[in-house]
């Protein structure tokens, strides 16, 4: 255990510069719904709380993606079963957070067991398709679960209570709340990937064959990494439900899922920060660039282009090599 | 009854041969190249929007045919010389954020270009009737035409990578690049060469569908995924893997949605069989491949787990 | 970090863009991207000709008019939708095409104090238990069309039909709506995922069941496929009668592949009513193409908005919705009026494809089949 510790030790230095940024980001966002009424824009709140939603989605992303090196292609399953846990239990008269919040972690955890169990048997890209296939067939059950609402989706009637106070029914509301999340996800993903468990993960990453030789069986690691980055994405997924008031296996469409990679990728992967520095920009530039021209994809597309080209290691790569933040990833 | 199965075959396998031209591009670019190209789809809507053009320049449609080749070959060129070049030695995820980038910048372009309206290719006159097969029901030429080029095509592929000097090179390349090259051969330019013969296929299976199906901006995304789940149940590289499961994947989809709901029938009330006919049917094919991982994590004629 | 608080300030600007000031705003919220964007440029068109035809002005106001994208998605609709409503402040959402869309933007427009008018889906629980005082459908209820060839089969005498739709709401309505009104067999009902283009599975079963004829709902590119590859599968010798699946958005695809094919429609652009002949040429001269139904329904949702502003004004919410209930302007369609749930009181016409002395590909009116219709699920609205 010492040898890994060891061979771990020159990343502890980073980790300080890397808990900054976050920190910062934290106070940016919380700035946001004051800045937002002194200009007079309100719905800048309703935006950041949608860019916040999936820097969650994109930071469960990064425990399995960026430390365990396990390419999900259908972890936007978990942002459908948050989403129709508040559906669900809504329409049964059940409005409570915590209740959908945890309906959610339960069906999505015991779906993550039982996909990744088989998924892991597979490697590198078969893993990718593997874990698309099962994330296609949650979203075909959805699609035609008419009770539902099928392929039409269903519009919520109001949005989840907190302890029985409608704390989330205004903008603002909802925007700390998600922040709140979004801040716990942050720190429990980062104590976890500092844990012997998320070492022991960067280590199969690195070589599995190596951690299997010094004794460690990757499986039940890779195993349970998956299953808490399912649960901790049907909490984006909640959130999600609550933010448009509406459900739609959409969510959950291999488009999202795709996305999803694409936030990761463009934040950096491997950082945690990297992963919410993705998921809010990619956000920010869709909403952005699609006031301005019908026509916005090709912007977007181009700076995905050049990004890939140009800067290895995403946005954080790019910060780093600026030189800002040297201590920021 | 069983006519009609048969006749619900032919159509499983000629939706099965019109992914196989798409996936067996991308099966080589993926499997020698070891490139992830999410932008694959988008060569295919490249190849419809080219024929559709070329039909309203030359309204002849061998002509536009033979026109496609070249055209999709020269895109595939260009795209290899300014991104896919650049991306050979970087991370899977890099390729994917780069060729994502590039399927967006490409739609957008096509819908700039040519509008969103679906467009539509007129079919040759010599192939638009259709032959009687059993009964009423009938079968048209052009589509067992699509299956027969579909046919040649795969001969001739298996001609190349098994028969010539190409082939060799592209067979040692996939099982060892850097030995390939340490043995004087100029690795780029075959990468570069699979590249644009991938590219050129892709065009030209989007061409030959655009008289069936119509031209619109949307059509590389959805036939995108499923030329990934058919190459993978295949076995990443593999020509033969390829073929064998774009057929069963376009069999299996085919006679899932047809004949699932009949068999459900038989087991329970009809209208339960109808609901679950349609939750089953769009699942079938990716029940498929976890299935088929699940026995052979590494497909159906895959190497080796490793890659 | 300097540059991360800077790049966050600047999207965050980036982000919130114009801001409001007193004109009448008008979100214009269509399917403008994927295979049906033709629908949605043909309802977007419509409305900008009748803004162009009002000089600009919406009531005598300065107006102001947003067209967004949905992009055919109910979740980024729901997010355009509350948008415009509670980003750019509009006082009315012109909008969607489609069903499923509907049912994700009614609560986010009405709800945030917008009225949404519809140049096109109407969804029959909107006409019925979830009827709504802020929701005016200018085009129809999703079930009449098809009504009109069912009615039409009836007179016909035709034994057994076979049914297609895509499986969504629309779709399902579509053939409820058939099935109340028809009164021969179903040979067989197939239902398609939505945006499927390879219909030749569905027709080998049609072909094997020989129906005397077929009725089809497959708006957009899918009815470009279905009739092309209709007589390709030698089906010719049954007859295609088919709603939103036969117009002008698909017939300059479809060209002599549809001619002669029935659909129900409530207008065409040779319908005889007053200002339609100048309508449909000056939209021919503006985009360039003959306008759809979709373009007519653009054209009178903004025809309404403008007939209500000018009487009652943006400001007295009651009085606002009682001007638009009076539906006071002249509807290309000629008469019409509301019913108690806000959908619309109109005659229905069989209509036939034709390609007309221009060499344009359109529908043309064969027969009224209905007159002054009201949709059947009027009795379950609460209001009115």
């Amino acid at each position: 255990m010492t040898d890994l510790s060891q061979a771990l030790a020159p990343a502890r230095p980073r980790l300080a510069g890397r808990l900054k940024l976050a920190l910062c980001i934290f106070a940016l966002m919380a700035a946001v719904p004051p800045l937002a009424h002194a200009l007079g824009e309100p719905f800048l709140i309703v935006v950041a709380t949608r860019m916040m939603v999936f820097a969650i989605a994109a930071l469960s992303l990064d425990l399995i993606l960026g430390y365990g090196a396990m390419v999900s292609f259908g972890h936007a399953a978990y942002l459908g079963f948050g989403a129709y846990a508040v559906a669900v239990l809504s329409r049964a008269g059940i409005d409570d957070l915590f209740l959908h919040l945890l309906a959610g972690i339960a069906a999505s955890a015991v779906f993550a067991a039982l996909t990744g169990a088989i998924s892991l048997r597979t490697r590198g890209v078969y893993f990718i398709m593997i874990t698309l296939a099962f994330g296609q067939m949650a979203f075909f059950f959805f699609v035609s679960f008419s009770t539902l609402g099928g392929d039409d989706g269903v519009a919520l009637t109001a949005r989840s209570t907190v302890l029985g106070m409608p704390l989330l029914q205004g903008a603002q509301g909802m925007f700390y709340v998600t922040l709140a999340l979004l801040v716990l996800v942050f720190a429990g993903l980062y104590r976890l990937t500092l844990s012997r468990f998320g070492r022991v993960l960067t280590g199969t990453r690195e070589s599995a064959l190596r951690m299997q030789a010094i004794g460690f069986r990757p499986f039940p690691y890779q195993l349970t990494a998956y299953v808490i980055a399912g649960c901790l994405c049907s909490i984006a997924g909640v959130l999600l439900a609550n933010q448009a008031i509406y459900v739609s296996p959409a969510y959950m469409s291999w488009h999202r899922s795709g996305e999803m990679i694409v936030m990761l990728v463009l934040g950096g992967i491997g950082s945690l920060t990297g992963a919410m520095v993705g998921g809010l920009v990619t956000i920010a530039l869709e909403e952005g660039l699609a006031r301005y021209s019908e026509h916005w994809r090709l912007g977007f597309g181009l700076i995905l282009v050049l990004v890939a080209l140009f800067s290895p290691g995403g946005l954080s790569g790019l910060l780093r090599r600026l030189g800002l933040g040297r201590d920021a990833t | 009854m069983f006519n009609l199965f048969l006749l619900q075959l032919l159509n499983g396998a000629q939706f099965g041969i019109l992914l196989f031209l798409v996936a067996a591009g991308l099966t080589l670019v993926f499997g020698i190249m070891d490139f992830i190209n999410l932008a694959h789809g988008v060569l295919y809507m490249v190849g419809g929007y080219v024929m559709a053009m070329m039909m309203g320049a030359t309204n002849n449609f061998w002509l536009s045919l033979a026109m496609v080749l070249p055209l999709t070959l020269a895109v595939g060129l260009v795209l290899e010389v300014l991104v896919f070049r650049r991306l050979y030695d970087r991370s899977h995820l890099d390729q994917v954020l780069a060729t994502f980038g590039l399927v967006l910048v490409l739609s957008e372009l096509v819908r700039i270009i040519w509008g969103s309206a679906p467009l539509s290719v007129a079919m040759p006159e010599i192939l638009s009737g259709s032959v009687p097969l059993a009964g009423p029901v009938r079968y048209p030429v052009y589509r067992l035409g699509v299956i027969g080029v579909g046919l040649g095509v795969a001969l001739a592929l298996w001609f190349v990578i098994a028969r010539t000097r190409v082939g060799m090179l592209l067979r040692a390349g996939a099982a060892n690049r850097s030995m390939v090259s340490a043995l004087g051969t100029d690795i780029n330019r075959l990468f570069m060469l699979v590249f644009a013969a991938g590219a050129m296929l892709a065009g030209f299976a989007g061409a030959i569908v655009s008289p069936i199906l119509s031209v619109d901006p949307g059509m590389g995304d959805s036939i995108l995924i499923l030329t990934f789940v058919v190459i993978v149940i295949g076995g990443v590289g593999s020509v033969k893997g390829a073929f064998c499961a774009a057929l069963l994947a376009g069999i299996v989809d085919t006679l899932g949605r047809m004949f699932g709901p009949i068999i459900l029938k038989s087991i329970m009330d009809p209208a339960a069989a109808a609901q679950a006919g349609r939750t089953i049917a769009p699942m079938l094919v990716y029940v498929l491949m976890a299935a088929v991982l699940f026995w052979r994590p590494a497909g159906l004629f895959g190497r080796s787990v490793a890659r | 970090m300097r540059l991360l608080a800077l790049s966050t300030a600047l999207t965050l600007s980036f982000v919130s863009g114009a801001l409001a000031e007193d004109p009448v705003k008008i979100g214009v919220l269509l399917t403008l991207s994927g295979p049906p964007a033709v629908l949605g440029e043909h309802a977007r068109d419509g409305v900008l000709l009748a803004e162009k035809a009002l000089g600009g002005k919406i009531g005598g106001r300065e107006a102001e008019i947003i067209v967004v994208d949905d992009e055919g998605k109910p979740d980024i609709a729901a997010q355009k939708a509350r948008e415009l409503v509670e980003g750019q402040g509009v006082d009315f959402v012109i909008g969607p095409i489609f069903s499923n869309i509907m049912t994700a933007i009614a609560a986010p427009v009405t709800q945030g104090g917008a009225i949404l008018v519809s140049p096109n889906a109407g969804p029959s629980n909107f006409a019925g238990k979830d009827c709504n005082a802020d929701i005016f459908v200018v085009s129809y209820q999703n079930d009449q069309m098809p009504q009109v060839l069912a009615e039409h089969m009836n007179k016909q005498g035709i034994a057994n039909v076979y049914l297609l739709a895509p499986n969504y709401q629309a779709g399902q309505d579509s053939l409820n709506g058939f099935k109340a009104v028809y009164k021969g067999d179903v040979a067989g009902e197939l239902f398609v995922p939505l945006g499927q283009l390879d219909f030749s599975a569905e027709l080998a079963q049609i072909a094997a069941s020989q129906p005397a004829a077929v009725y089809a709902f497959m708006p957009g590119g899918m009815g470009v496929n279905l009739v092309k590859q209709w007589g390709q599968a030698g089906l010719s010798s049954i007859p295609l009668m088919s709603a939103f699946t036969v117009d002008e958005t698909t017939l300059p695809a479809e060209q002599d592949a549809a001619l002669d094919m029935l659909t129900g429609s409530n207008w065409a652009p040779d319908l005889d009513t007053p200002g339609n002949a100048d309508f449909v040429a000056s939209f021919k001269q503006d985009y360039g193409r003959v306008p759809s139904l979709y373009a007519m329904g653009g054209y009178d949702s903004l025809m309404l908005i403008d007939s209500a502003v000018k009487a009652a004004g943006t400001e007295d919410r009651e009085a606002l919705r009682a001007a638009l209930k009076a539906a006071d302007f002249p509807s290309l369609r000629g008469e019409f009026a509301f019913s108690t749930n806000n959908f619309p009181v109109q005659d229905f016409y069989l209509t036939k494809a034709i390609k007309d002395d221009e060499g344009n590909y359109r529908t043309s009116v064969v027969e009224k089949v209905f007159t002054a219709a009201a949709d059947s699920y009027v009795g379950e609205c609460p209001m009115k």
